[in-house]
């Protein structure tokens, strides 16, 4: 089952995302100055392409660790319900807890979106190994798509390793803006686009939590507001 | 040490401020409804600290990003994002235009 998991990873239309996606995160920790081996580790440990982006473009600005640490761990809050409303499929009677934590592990967008269309006709025992297949696939699609931004941002004219590096913002706008359905989601990327420029215009200390916390509290407050109105 | 210390610091800031939502996923299980309000505040700032990462790339970017002047950066990213509104939610769309831009913008207009 681990075979045909890796397998369906092929075929998943997230093997193009995966590697434009990890292209850019290449392109841009060259950029950066980091070594290939110390990104190749960072998608096998982080496995979240936003969580390496922040990481890669404040430790490279030069932020300081704490604002780093706490902008990953505000990033990575998406993976508590991913995970939640996955469990109910992948456990079974006999499930190990410790197969838990590694599938959690191996949790992404990309697995999480693939995992409730393939898993469901699946036998319960074949699942994790399934998961864990389809996750390794997608992993190994980052790493070739790292490596080719690594290596081209190293050799190409300027201008097209800028091209390259515009892979990440402009990627991260547009698939946000399509995983954004709720108005209080669409209002937080939305503001947030505004505020953080602000802040970095009039040079205010860690910036990317302020503009989380203004930024989404304030999308958070109209939601509220509209709510109470109905 | 001095070898190591990136990859203390990607353990730290990395790894475990991120692995510790998947170890909470599995911990707590069922016991957290995906729309309870504590959940949607939560999800706002964290789609707001990306809409921060994504700004900040663009209006102050790493160094061969800046080879296109800011104007070239902004109408690439704002052209990408109409494309993908008109051309029915097409991430693949608004991407490819929002690069030609870039790149023709920066071939027009070198900073």
């Amino acid at each position: 089952m681990f075979i045909s998991g890796l397998a369906a990873s092929f075929r998943s239309v997230f093997t193009l995302v995966l590697i434009g996606t990890y292209v850019g995160i290449g392109a841009l920790a060259h950029d950066y100055g980091f070594s290939l081996a110390w990104i190749m580790l960072s998608t096998v440990l982080v496995w979240a392409g936003p969580a390496q982006v922040i990481m890669i473009s404040a430790l490279g600005t030069g932020a300081p660790l704490f604002e780093v640490a706490l902008a990953v761990f505000l990033s990575g809050v998406r993976f508590l319900p991913m995970v939640v409303s996955l469990l109910p499929i992948l456990r079974g009677p006999r499930t190990k807890v410790r197969d838990l934590f590694v599938a959690a592990h191996f949790t992404s967008a990309s697995t999480w979106v693939e995992s409730f269309r393939l898993l469901p006709p699946l036998p319960q025992d074949a699942r994790i190994p399934f998961c864990n297949g389809l996750a390794i696939g997608f992993m190994l699609s980052g790493h070739i798509g790292s490596v080719i931004g690594f290596y081209l941002a190293a050799s190409l004219p300027a201008l097209l390793t800028a091209v390259l590096l515009f892979l990440t913002p402009i990627s991260f706008l547009l698939s946000t803006a399509q995983n954004s359905i709720t108005l209080v989601n669409r209002l937080a990327l939305a503001f947030g686009l505004v505020v953080s420029p602000l802040l970095v215009y009039f040079q205010v200390g860690l910036d990317l939590m302020w503009t989380g916390l203004v930024a989404g509290s304030a999308a958070y407050a109209v939601h509220r507001l509209r709510g109470k109105r109905r | 040490m001095n070898e190591l210390a990136p990859y203390l610091v990607l353990l730290l800031v990395g790894f475990l401020p991120n692995e510790i939502w998947r170890v909470l996923g599995v911990w707590i299980g069922g016991g957290l409804a995906e729309d309870s309000e504590f959940i949607v505040w939560v999800r706002a700032v964290a789609v707001a600290v990306l809409a921060a990462v994504i700004a900040k790339l663009t209006v102050a970017p790493p160094g061969a990003l800046a080879v296109a002047p800011l104007a070239v950066r902004l109408v690439a990213l704002g052209g990408g994002f109409l494309t993908f509104l008109i051309v029915r939610r097409s991430v693949f769309a608004g991407l490819v235009a929002g690069e030609l831009l870039l790149l023709f913008g920066g071939l027009l207009f070198p900073a």
